[in-house]
């Protein structure tokens, strides 16, 4: 019944693997792909914390904060980017994001 | 010990469900609402790891900023999420092939992998048990990890100014007081002086 290391690296697998199948699975809609963004970094600070805990090393625990960090900016900037893009075509979804034609 | 396992179930069971509810709702803010209640089962579990200071930080930040942006910009913008999701089944099998493949990949790695004995005298940043999670995070942020940490700042500092710059937009036809403009006023621009010759009104 002991809780181990183990543990808490396949709960972040399953997130991992949930946040990648997320973005096949709603690949139309920009919202939702940049929350299984979200949920995928959130398996990465599972992992980091878990590894902190265990090895008694405090550094998992300041590199998730880091990781927070970036993950608020990409969030901040992805709405603002998808609000922008919403206001001059009306729609959000992946396939009419070819402006660029890239 | 048995109360942390039951906690630990608790937890992974609740997240790993709302993760699947975020991906799968037909209401997107149903999946922020969904991704709101992970992040808080996320940080029971940080807790039971001992690391409170990421957990509060976890509650605050995404919680408090991230989702909520999320649930302003799904209920500010006027989609029909329906037309979305339409044709969204056929990448299904391919999603599921790659995602299957990764969790085998990720299973793997997790089978065989062992820590080595030398990793535990390289601890870069010791934990101590005296003094508490955020007391010692604190004491090592500023120190040992203080350029990071600035620039940790100066990435949301250029977020901020990034998403102002992005979203601003300057609307024509609003009236505003210029004071410069009230300053380069002359007289002769808002008066005029004229003969008045009696019996025609003044003009």
């Amino acid at each position: 019944m002991d809780i181990t290391l183990t543990h808490y690296l396949v709960l972040a697998a399953l997130l991992f693997t949930i946040g990648v199948f997320g973005m096949f699975l709603n690949r139309k809609n920009v919202i939702v792909i940049l929350m299984s963004v979200e949920l995928m970094l959130l398996a990465v600070n599972i992992n980091f914390v878990a590894f902190s805990s265990y090895l008694n090393d405090l550094t998992g625990q300041i590199f998730t904060l880091f990781i927070l960090t970036v993950a608020a900016a990409e969030a901040a900037i992805g709405l603002a980017i998808l609000v922008v893009f919403f206001r001059n075509r009306g729609s959000i979804a992946v396939d009419d994001i070819s402006e660029m034609k890239g | 010990m048995i109360v942390q396992a039951l906690a630990f179930y608790l937890f992974a069971g609740i997240l790993v469900v709302s993760a699947l509810m975020v991906i799968t709702a037909r209401n997107p803010v149903h999946s922020v609402l969904f991704l709101i209640l992970g992040f808080f089962n996320s940080a029971g579990l940080f807790v039971l790891l001992g690391a409170e200071f990421v957990a509060m930080i976890m509650v605050i930040v995404y919680v408090g900023a991230v989702a909520v942006l999320f649930l302003f910009v799904v209920m500010m913008l006027d989609i029909s999420f329906a037309d979305l999701r339409k044709g969204a089944m056929q990448y299904v099998p391919v999603g599921l092939l790659i995602a299957i493949v990764l969790l085998v990949e990720l299973g793997m790695v997790y089978g065989s992998w062992v820590i080595s004995p030398e990793a535990m005298e390289r601890v870069a940043a010791q934990a101590s048990a005296e003094i508490g999670n955020t007391e010692s995070i604190g004491r090592v942020i500023y120190t040992q990890f203080f350029l990071p940490f600035q620039i940790a700042g100066l990435i949301l500092f250029v977020a901020m100014i990034g998403a102002i710059v992005l979203t601003h937009r300057t609307r024509p036809g609003v009236r505003k007081q210029s004071v410069a403009e009230q300053h380069r006023r002359k007289v002769e621009d808002a008066m005029e002086i004229r003969k008045v010759t009696s019996g025609t009104g003044g003009f």
